[in-house]
């Protein structure tokens, strides 16, 4: 039997060993059946309380957490920057002590810089999981985009990973590059030579490859994972125009072409229609992106579960 | 797990291969005379232990009867009432009704009842899974009601087995283990 994931705090894919992420995506594989019954709600975590802490705007991974957290029966609490004193000016740490003062039991949190999980984990008595930390990681996106490409190929291990994009803002990219090459697929990355940094070296010989053409990356790939490209990166100069970006690096049929026959295209959202992904692509059948937002859920339940469950270490 | 189970030691063996054979053949017949035929029937294995000895009963069902009854898996994790006291977190595995179980004879499954407790979150599941006409319980080895915590008894037993708390009943299958048996364990004295 594979050893369980034991760690309280989920801050990063880079923490974990590869038994920790199977254990992981093997619960969440069964979380699934859950999801699929006509009463969606077990038990489990009745009388456990988890805070959604989001200092950035988002729509899908808070909503996805806080579905979670209700299909186990914890209570969800959701707060964001708007309507938080952080506004007023109190520091990230006296936050994080005042939420802990009224004793919740999980602590997911989002924030613009990085590292910011790690400090909350420090002072917060409650499990810390990341929703995502300025460029550094998103875990919980990266076992989702893990979970789809094991239900769809059926093995992570001998897969080519095409990471188009990009990559130099991408904590999508980082948790994924780290998720994959520890579970023994090769990684290509591919994007415009401003937003493809150069500190992967280390990974190297874990199976990564930084390619200067987006072909070079897709050609023989079984999986394309499509990044979003931020829009307002476009004024600060890491590449010329949307237009130029999409004639470059955009993911058309003609490019998927190169790629396997079977292969699947995974994109975290939310998409950029006609830029970083052709609209034909998005909406045909290998474009996995709804099982992606639909194993997102399970695979949260499973980290919810993880780590708020049991009695683990300080608790 | 297998650490300390390796260091039990076997106190007597209650239940050999053929004896196992004989009990299920009954508990098939005693579940089909009570629920007049085997039409409604939907044998619901608890896992781990309970899955097989579940397909043993409904196999023998069918061949007796002609029909085979339907039959589902029920992990019961997510509704144990000791997350919070037990150490580590307990593997989650899949729970599997695909037929509906409304209007149906549930049977639960398990190989040892000892304080209910698995029973009652089995039973919690099955209700959250749709109303059935009625569930029953059918066990291998009953540990014999002083060890009850709740109220709950079996329908149909195998065989009960007055035991002491600090014993160990073990039903041994050749699915999970080497051998088909059922014995009573305790871990030696220090």
């Amino acid at each position: 039997m594979e050893k369980p994931f034991r760690r309280r705090d989920l801050l990063g894919i880079r923490d974990l060993n590869a038994a920790e992420i199977r254990g992981i995506l093997d619960t969440a594989e069964n979380f699934r059946e859950i999801n699929s019954r006509e009463i969606k709600k077990v038990p489990t975590l009745r009388g456990k309380t988890v805070i959604n802490l989001f200092f950035e705007n988002s729509t899908r991974t808070r909503t996805s957490f806080e579905i979670a957290a209700k299909r186990l029966s914890a209570d969800a609490v959701n707060i964001s920057v708007s309507s938080s004193s952080v506004t007023k000016g109190e520091t990230l740490v006296d936050t994080a002590l005042n939420l802990d003062a009224m004793d919740p039991d999980c602590i997911v949190v989002r924030h613009g810089s990085a590292g910011v999980p790690h400090q909350l984990a420090k002072v917060s008595r409650a499990a810390i999981v990341n929703a995502g930390d300025g460029a550094n990681e998103h875990p919980t996106q990266a076992l989702l985009d893990a979970m789809t490409i094991r239900e769809h190929k059926g093995r992570i291990d001998g897969l080519k990973v095409a990471i188009i994009g990009d990559i130099l803002h991408s904590r999508v990219a980082r948790s994924n590059i780290h998720l994959l090459t520890k579970l023994g697929a090769t990684v290509k990355v591919a994007g415009p030579g401003t937003l493809v940094p150069h500190d992967f070296g280390y990974l190297v010989e874990s199976g990564l490859m930084m390619c200067p053409h987006i072909e070079d990356a897709i050609e023989g790939a079984d999986v394309v994972m499509i990044l979003r490209i931020q829009r307002e990166r476009q004024d600060s100069a890491y590449f010329p125009t949307l237009r130029e970006y999409s004639i470059h690096y955009g993911l058309t049929t003609a490019r998927l072409d190169l790629a396997q026959r079977d292969a699947i295209v995974l994109h975290p959202g939310p998409m950029n229609r006609g830029i970083e992904i052709a609209s034909d692509v998005a909406d045909s059948s290998r474009s996995l992106i709804l099982d992606q937002v639909k194993y997102g859920v399970a695979v949260r339940m499973a980290v919810l579960y993880l780590s708020t469950g049991g009695s683990m270490g300080n608790a | 797990m297998g650490d300390v189970e390796a260091t039990l030691i076997e106190k007597s063996r209650i239940m050999d291969e053929t004896r196992m054979e004989r009990a299920l053949s009954r508990l098939a017949t005693e579940i089909v005379e009570a629920n007049h035929g085997a039409e409604n029937i939907y044998l619901v294995g608890i896992r781990r232990r309970g899955v097989p000895l579940a397909e043993r009963l409904r196999d023998k069902i069918e061949a007796n009867e002609g029909t085979r009854p339907i039959y589902g898996i029920i992990d019961i994790t997510l509704y144990r009432d000791d997350l919070s006291t037990v150490g580590a977190n307990p593997i989650v595995n899949r729970t599997e009704l695909a037929e509906d179980i409304d209007g149906k004879c549930v049977v639960l499954v398990d190989d040892v009842l000892y304080t209910g407790r698995t029973i009652r979150a089995a039973l919690d599941q099955l209700m959250d899974f749709g109303r059935p006409r009625r569930v029953q319980l059918a066990v291998l080895i009953d540990r014999g009601k002083e060890h009850r915590e709740l109220p709950i008894q079996a329908d149909f037993v195998g065989k009960v087995v007055p035991t002491k708390a600090t014993e160990i009943i073990k039903v041994m299958l050749k699915e999970f283990d080497d051998i088909e048996a059922v014995g009573i364990f305790e871990r030696p004295s220090e």
